[in-house]
């Protein structure tokens, strides 16, 4: 019982603080369509549900639509525009149809796909025009917590001593550097520390890992080293593709170290 | 000798077991890269430069045919005599008619990535010439038998041991690890070509159309040697190498050190604009200067692959690329390696031997990051992949089984009832591997391709969507 009122008095003073962050013109809630990616959807669905206790405590409506699936993205990664056009066109018809004013996703890179839109309909201005409309409205979550709602704290907490790696679409297709790194410093407990190669692919690429896998894991193992030399109990990013990469190696080298999406260490209030 | 890019596959896990190859290559790559950036920091105009520089590259691609025939006519007027080669074969022919019309026996050669396109030593000994490569990086590989495995250090993947040895073996030098004993060994051997050489062969870096001039950049002195102490000078130049003003040079001057070597400038430029104008000064009686499509008129032509001609061949995005940064450059299998040779390599040669190359890389845009002309990589070898995939069958190896998949999985994403079927079924088939809630190494492709090296999170047992439908996200009450 105990326990439970020390809880509860928790998640209070972590609301009143929500509250206090809040601006006042976003009084009324925002509504965000939530994209969870298919790889979340189906292997890591902690990922998902994290992001939509995230977004709650920032203050906004979550919906989510059952038709959604893919990006498109492994489609095109690997040249095959014609079937990529196919699963685009369905996602822009699927959250066309939503009013939210924003669709979030917790994957730079899907988000980065999704950006790219517009490439595939150099021969459709219909399509086009509708792909950059769906682009302009679709958010990594990091960028939509800290550009959008300008909020950092998210009143999360977290124990323990804690990376970052930079997942290269939302490094270099989305400029996010900051947006992550001031959301995890807000984290009370957590001990931040740079990785030394933080901005270094970690050697996923999508059909890249399973095409070239000796290479992709030669290039994994850099990052792997520097994990290990940065002795955290955990390495957070914004990507479950790249978390899987890293952790499907931290887990076979049966390492200590844990693998976290971000949404989940902001969703975290100091379980440890 | 040479691997060739249609074994990338084998050429790479030779690479990868090579531990002294990614020794070299880890120290040069991250060298080269630290030295980039703290050179680029040096200029608070940075990002200015790199889009001023595309934007002159850009200019000259459009009109690269009025500013040609403005260089050919400036350098013509200054002595120089010009010749147009369609593709390596004509180059080579008129490069070893001009030789062998001199009676030359021995040439001088400077670094030059274009003759290594044409093969052109090949071709000149074939002809019955003594050809020298004088830049060290060069000669140590000529020494060796070997091709250049990188743009701007074309031995980088070789150990100061490795040369040591090659020199011992090669030149009588006594066994020493002493790398001012190594140098002035190659010094002492390359002069004496230097002053019995009766052709200088060398590359081109700029063009300059206003005044029909070209520079050229090095750090040893050997491309002043080569371009002024024989009495005939031939410059081998790509048609893309065209910049349209002499004050041009100045923002590339700023760009191709500090991106190549993280120098801020390198130790020589030379500038040569025609012949010497009278007996009395200094320098080569004869300047002929070939101009080399080999492809690039094709490049030209195609809107999305155009800028690839940008490329000013400082090897930046080689020591940015992962991919390269394991592998090195021989494993590419082609005279231009890395993210840029993955991109014109297929363009200059076809895809049929070269489809590989494009699916080489992470797509990660640390090439694109680096690039001081801004060639947007990534999106150039996304564009390749699927001509590869259009062109499946066709001059173009097959993908039969991918092709078939990526039609079945289109039809599945665009249908949500069986896209949660499919998931079904993996999630009964897994039953199969899964042990400790993942899935260890399994043999069957292409499942092994990932837990060969890293286990795989299996499919859950309850999706998102799943637990989103019965309300157990808090969303029963909206």
């Amino acid at each position: 019982m105990d326990k439970r009122e020390k809880q509860s008095t928790k998640i209070k003073e972590q609301s009143t603080k929500i509250e206090d962050l809040r601006i006042e013109d976003l009084s009324e809630s925002m509504r965000v369509s939530l994209f969870v990616t298919c790889l979340v959807d189906q292997l890591w669905s902690n990922v998902g549900t994290s992001c939509v206790e995230v977004l709650r405590r920032a203050g906004c409506e979550v919906v989510f639509d059952e038709r959604q699936t893919c990006c498109a993205q492994p489609a095109f990664n690997t040249g095959y525009r014609n079937e990529a056009r196919q699963v685009a066109k369905r996602f822009i018809e699927i959250f066309e149809d939503s009013d939210a004013e924003a669709i979030v996703s917790p994957s730079g890179s899907c988000t980065a796909m999704v950006h790219h839109f517009p490439e595939l309909f150099a021969d459709e201005p219909d399509w086009m025009r509708r792909s950059q409309t769906i682009a302009t409205r679709t958010y990594e979550l990091s960028a939509f917590l800290v550009r959008v709602l300008k909020i950092d704290d998210v009143g999360a907490s977290w124990k323990g001593r804690l990376t970052w790696h930079d997942a290269c679409h939302g490094l270099r297709d989305l400029n996010l550097k900051s947006e992550p790194r001031s959301l995890i410093r807000k984290v009370k407990g957590a001990e931040f520390v740079e990785l030394e190669n933080a901005e270094s692919c970690c050697g996923f690429g999508g059909t890249f890992s399973v095409k070239y896998p000796e290479i992709s894991v030669a290039i994994l193992d850099q990052k792997i080293e520097a994990i290990e030399r940065a002795n955290v109990q955990a390495v957070v990013a914004s990507d479950a593709s790249c978390l899987m990469q890293i952790g499907g190696r931290l887990s076979r080298n049966g390492s200590n170290v844990k693998v976290m999406h971000l949404a989940e260490l902001l969703a975290m209030s100091d379980k440890l | 000798m040479n691997p060739s890019s249609e074994t990338f596959d084998q050429n790479a896990l030779a690479a990868l077991a090579d531990k002294q190859l990614r020794g070299a290559l880890r120290n040069a790559t991250s060298l080269f890269g630290q030295r980039r950036l703290a050179a680029a920091r040096s200029l608070d105009n940075w990002e200015d430069l790199r889009s001023q520089a595309r934007r002159i590259k850009d200019e000259v691609l459009l009109r690269l045919d009025e500013y040609l025939l403005a260089f050919v006519s400036k350098a013509e007027s200054r002595g120089a005599e010009i010749h147009w080669a369609r593709d390596a074969a004509e180059a080579n022919k008129i490069i070893c008619a001009l030789t062998v019309e001199r009676g030359a026996k021995s040439i001088v050669k400077s670094k030059s990535m274009t003759t290594e396109e044409t093969h052109l030593n090949k071709a000149l000994e074939k002809a019955g010439m003594q050809v020298v490569e004088t830049d060290l990086g060069e000669y140590i590989i000529q020494l060796a038998d070997e091709t250049p495995s990188h743009i701007i250090a074309p031995a980088i993947h070789k150990t100061k041991k490795q040369i040591a040895e090659l020199f011992t073996a090669e030149l009588g030098m006594p066994p020493t690890d002493d790398v001012g004993q190594l140098t002035s060994t190659a010094r002492t051997t390359l002069r004496q070509f230097f002053a019995n050489s009766d052709v200088g062969i060398s590359g081109v870096n700029f063009g300059v159309a206003e005044t029909g001039t070209i520079m050229i950049v090095e750090n040893e002195g050997n491309i002043r040697l080569t371009t002024s102490l024989p009495r005939m000078h031939i410059a081998v130049m790509g048609i893309e190498k065209i910049v349209p003003r002499f004050e041009d040079l100045d923002v590339f001057l700023k760009l191709l050190p500090r991106s190549g070597t993280g120098q801020r400038l390198t130790t020589y430029q030379s500038l040569i604009t025609g012949v010497k104008q009278s007996p009395t000064e200094e320098g080569p009686e004869q300047l002929h200067i070939v101009l080399l499509d080999n492809g690039r008129s094709r490049m030209l032509a195609h809107p999305v692959t155009r800028q690839s001609l940008a490329c000013i061949r400082c090897g930046a995005c080689l020591n940015a690329c992962p991919v390269y940064q394991q592998i090195g450059g021989h494993a590419y299998g082609s005279v231009y390696p890395g993210p840029i040779g993955a991109v014109i390599t297929p363009q200059l040669m076809g895809l049929k031997k070269t489809a590989q190359l494009p699916y080489a890389s992470s797509l990660c845009g640390a090439c694109r990051e680096v690039c001081p002309v801004k060639i947007d990589i990534p999106r150039l070898l996304l564009h390749l992949r699927s001509e590869v995939t259009e062109r499946s069958g066709d001059h173009v190896p097959k993908k039969t089984v991918e092709r078939l998949a990526f039609k079945v999985w289109a039809q599945v994403m665009r249908r949500p009832k069986l896209y949660e079927l499919s998931a079904r079924v993996g999630r009964l088939m897994q039953r199969l591997v899964v042990k400790n809630k993942r899935i260890g190494k399994v043999g069957v492709p292409p499942l092994s391709g990932w837990t060969n090296y890293r286990d795989l999170r299996p499919i859950e047992s309850q999706s998102f969507r799943e637990q989103w439908r019965k309300g157990l996200i808090g969303n029963r009450e909206q």
